[in-house]
Order: C-alpha cells, then sequence, then structure tokens
C-alpha cells in the first residue's frame, strides 16, 4: 500500500508531467486561455492515461520485453520485441481514443459534447504517450501501479493546465511589456511554477538532491523501523495483514 | 538559383524566423525544452528531427490521394513510428550514451506536434518536393532553437560546450574562475528551459513588432 501512496504523490507532485519533464506542452499552452476548457481537456487526459497505460503494461510485460514471449512455450524465451514498442503504444493510444469517442458519443451526448473535441486532440499529446514510454523506462512492477501511475500523472497534468488556465484569465488585466504578451509571458509564468514545484523534491526524500538516491535509502531507514517494534505481537499481526492485503490487491489485478 | 524557385527558398527560410515552429506556431515544445541541457544532445535531437520531419513528409505527400481523410491520423502515426523507431535504432547502435541521456525523448518525435503539425498543414496538400522542403526548413527552425536554447543553458550551467570546458576549471579556479566567476546551477534545472525560450521569444517580438500578441 506503501508504495501506492508514494507513487501516486510523487507522481503528482515531484515527476509532474508538464513541470518536471514538459511533457504535453503543445496542448498546455494551446487550451489554457479558459478555465472550463482547461479542465474539459485535463479530465480527458485523466481518463485516457488511465486506460491506456494499464493496457500497454500488458503489451510491454506479455509481448515486448526480453523473454516476454515465454508464455508462449520455451522456445520463444530468446525472443526481444522491445523495438516495436512506440508503433505498438501509440497503436494503442490511436485506438483507444478512437475508441473512447465513439462509446462517449453513443453513451453520453452531453459528456462528448464538452469533451468531445478535445479527444482527437489527445491522440498526439505527448503525456499520454509520455506517460506509457515512463512507464517502461521506469520498469513498474504490477498492472495496479501502472493504473496508478496513469491516473496520478493524469491529475498532475491536470492541475497544470488548471493552473495555467486561472493565472491567464487573471493575467489578462495586467500591464505585460508588448512583446512578451500571450506566448512569452506564458512560458516564463510556467517557469516559475516549475521552479516552485522543485520544492516538492523534498517532500517523499527528505530533502535529498537525487530522488532515486534518496528514495532507497530513506527505504533502508524505513525498514528498521516497521522491523523494530515488531517484536510486539499486535504490530507484527498488523504488519501480516498489510503484507496480506499487498499481496490480495495485486492477485486481484493480475 | 535553378534549383530551387523564390517560392520554393521561402518554404525554408520562412521557419527559421518569422513563422519559426517553437516561437510563433508554438509546436514541438515539448522535446524542445527537456533536453536542452546539454548542447550536443540539442544537436542529435535536431538532426533525428530533421529525418523524421524531412522523410515522413515525403512519405505522406506520396500518399496523400490514396489516404481516407477518416483515418488519416492513423496512418500518420504509423508512418512517424516507424521513422522514429529507425532513428532510435540507429541511435542505440552507434551513440549508446547520448541515447541514454535522451531516453524516452526519442520516442516521443512521434507525438511532437511539428510534425503532425506539417503533416496536416502542408504534406497533404502538397506534392513531395515542396513538402520536403517545408519538412527540412520546418526542422531547421525547430533546430535552431534548440541549439540556441542548448548553447546557454550549458555554457552557463556548467560552462562547457560539447562537453568541453570552454570557461576554465572551475575547481583549479583557472580562466573566467579565477575572477571568481561561478556556475548558474539554476541554468540546469528544467524550469530554466521554459525561462530561456521566453526570453528568445521577448527578443524576436521586440525586433519584429508585427508578431505581437494581442492579449
Amino acid at each position: 500500500m506503501l508504495e501506492h501512496v508514494e507513487l501516486f504523490f510523487k507522481s503528482i507532485f515531484i515527476d509532474n508531467m508538464v513541470f518536471a519533464v514538459f511533457l504535453g506542452m503543445c496542448s498546455y499552452l494551446a487550451v489554457s486561455k479558459k478555465v472550463a476548457t482547461a479542465v474539459g481537456l485535463g479530465a480527458a487526459v485523466i481518463f485516457v492515461l488511465a486506460v491506456t497505460v494499464p493496457m500497454n503494461w500488458l503489451l510491454d510485460k506479455y509481448l515486448l520485453q526480453d523473454g516476454a514471449l515465454v508464455w508462449l512455450g520455451p522456445e520463444y524465451a530468446d525472443y526481444n520485441l522491445s523495438f516495436l514498442s512506440f508503433i505498438l503504444f501509440i497503436a494503442t493510444i490511436a485506438t483507444m481514443v478512437q475508441l473512447v469517442e465513439i462509446v462517449v458519443e453513443k453513451f453520453s451526448p452531453s459528456l462528448y459534447n464538452s469533451l468531445g473535441i478535445f479527444l482527437p486532440l489527445i491522440a498526439v499529446n505527448c503525456a499520454i504517450l509520455g506517460g506509457s514510454l515512463f512507464m517502461q523506462a521506469r520498469e513498474i512492477e504490477t498492472l495496479g501501479l501502472a493504473f496508478n501511475y496513469g491516473v496520478s500523472s493524469g491529475i498532475g497534468w491536470f492541475l497544470a493546465i488548471l493552473a495555467i488556465a486561472a493565472i491567464r484569465e487573471k493575467i489578462r488585466y495586467s500591464n505585460v511589456p508588448a512583446p512578451l504578451r500571450g506566448l512569452g509571458i506564458t512560458f516564463i509564468i510556467t517557469g516559475l511554477m516549475g521552479i516552485g514545484f522543485q520544492s516538492f523534491g523534498g517532500m517523499l526524500t527528505g530533502g535529498g538532491d537525487d530522488a532515486e538516491e534518496a528514495n532507497e535509502q530513506v527505504n533502508q531507514v524505513l525498514q528498521p523501523e516497521v522491523i523494530a517494534p515488531s517484536e510486539e505481537e499486535i504490530v507484527v499481526e498488523e504488519n501480516k495483514e498489510i503484507d496480506e492485503k499487498v499481496i490480495s490487491y495485486n492477485d486481484v489485478n493480475k | 538559383m535553378a534549383l530551387l524557385s523564390k517560392k520554393d527558398t521561402n518554404l525554408i527560410t520562412d521557419p527559421l524566423a518569422d513563422n519559426n515552429p517553437i516561437t510563433i506556431q508554438v509546436l514541438g515544445i515539448c522535446s524542445a525544452l527537456a533536453i536542452t541541457a546539454e548542447l550536443k544532445a540539442s544537436l542529435v535531437m535536431a538532426i533525428s528531427v530533421m529525418f523524421v520531419l524531412g522523410a515522413g513528409n515525403v512519405v505522406i505527400s506520396l500518399m496523400r490521394n490514396i489516404i481516407p481523410s477518416k483515418i488519416r491520423i492513423i496512418v500518420q502515426l504509423i508512418v512517424v513510428a516507424t521513422l522514429v523507431i529507425i532513428v532510435d535504432q540507429v541511435l542505440k547502435a552507434y551513440a549508446y550514451e547520448l541515447s541514454k541521456t535522451l531516453a524516452v525523448f526519442v520516442g516521443l518525435i512521434i507525438t511532437n506536434c511539428i510534425i503532425m503539425g506539417r503533416f496536416e498543414a502542408f504534406a497533404l496538400a502538397n506534392g513531395p518536393w515542396r513538402s520536403f522542403l517545408d519538412g527540412i526548413g520546418n526542422s531547421l527552425g525547430y533546430g535552431v532553437i534548440l541549439v540556441i536554447v542548448g548553447f546557454f543553458r550549458e555554457l552557463l550551467g556548467s560552462g562547457t560546450l560539447f562537453g568541453y570546458p570552454v570557461l576554465g576549471d572551475p575547481i583549479m579556479k583557472t580562466g573566467l574562475y579565477a575572477t571568481g566567476y561561478e556556475n548558474n546551477g539554476f541554468m540546469i534545472i528544467p524550469p530554466a528551459a521554459l525561462i530561456v525560450v521566453g526570453i528568445i521569444i521577448w527578443v524576436q517580438r521586440s525586433r519584429n513588432p508585427a508578431l505581437v500578441e494581442e492579449n
């Protein structure tokens, strides 16, 4: 459970799609003039990420990774199809976006009217493909975590576009130097927001510079603490319960 | 020039300044910002995009009359994805270290808005030769911004260019560092790229007031 919470907050604040890796900047800049449209696009991104990241996780796990085809039989163990990831991931995304569009149009015309125009935009949104590629690069272990990663990075993107849209609505009343108006000031504001978001870097790591190293250190520090009070039986039972929950959660998802 | 008519020359020169894909058309921002901490990575990225956009524009332009318009997005994505896989495999074979630096951003060329944007806006309506020139022109405009941002970020942030120390040794205190100069660590972190691009836009629009946006 702890790794779910950690991944959730990490993807929203520390590895924020917009401020840390600049994914989805094109639509972030193009559709952030009004809060209402920004909310629509943000919601669509959360939804599509939540669907495509787990799907691509399954593809990666059972088709693309080195030796992933071993379930077909031992003679397939040497195959490594990972060079096909790009084409398969983008095909999944384009198909899913098309499918979502059809389903939404059929069952909820009102949602389609508010969301529909953004859906074709989303197929070519870097944040969606980026979500899948980062999921692959970071070797996320379980389907549950992949789903969590999709949802939380979507929420991070949603927060970012909501914030910039609100700021842009206000900045219309400010006296910005003429050459900076529009795009220029948006870039600089985003940069300043990015610096603000950098301060979240210490949230899970205790202020370390290198998040990965610090994370390992935190885990090493935390583990003895968990083990130390385990001399008391009650705590041990609690720990067992937590462990069982973790296992059952994963099993359900498999 | 016999090879290029005046109209064709404009296809290449326009995107370099007044119709720049990054600062004016607002396309392809994602990768432009993420990999510009080093000049070398910026240059390789610019060359990769030039290959993908040049070749992709030709392919799409050749197929423009047989692609059904309803599924054109998927066709375009498949063409780009194939070209990007070629780039990725070549980088992994001949420049492994660099492909580690670029990491997922090579794959993200697929969703680089410049590519889809030029397919939609140009290659679907023009012949192969003109589309090729348009692709080269736009990727040059993209590359110019990348190289400028990469140049300033690497020079001010690490005091190096292409990995060579040009300002002296910060530890031995030679060269410029002897006068008390320090590297600006701020230029290395991701948000600095946004601010550098913002300043480039500011400079460009101050020089050419016709580009200034309404609020």
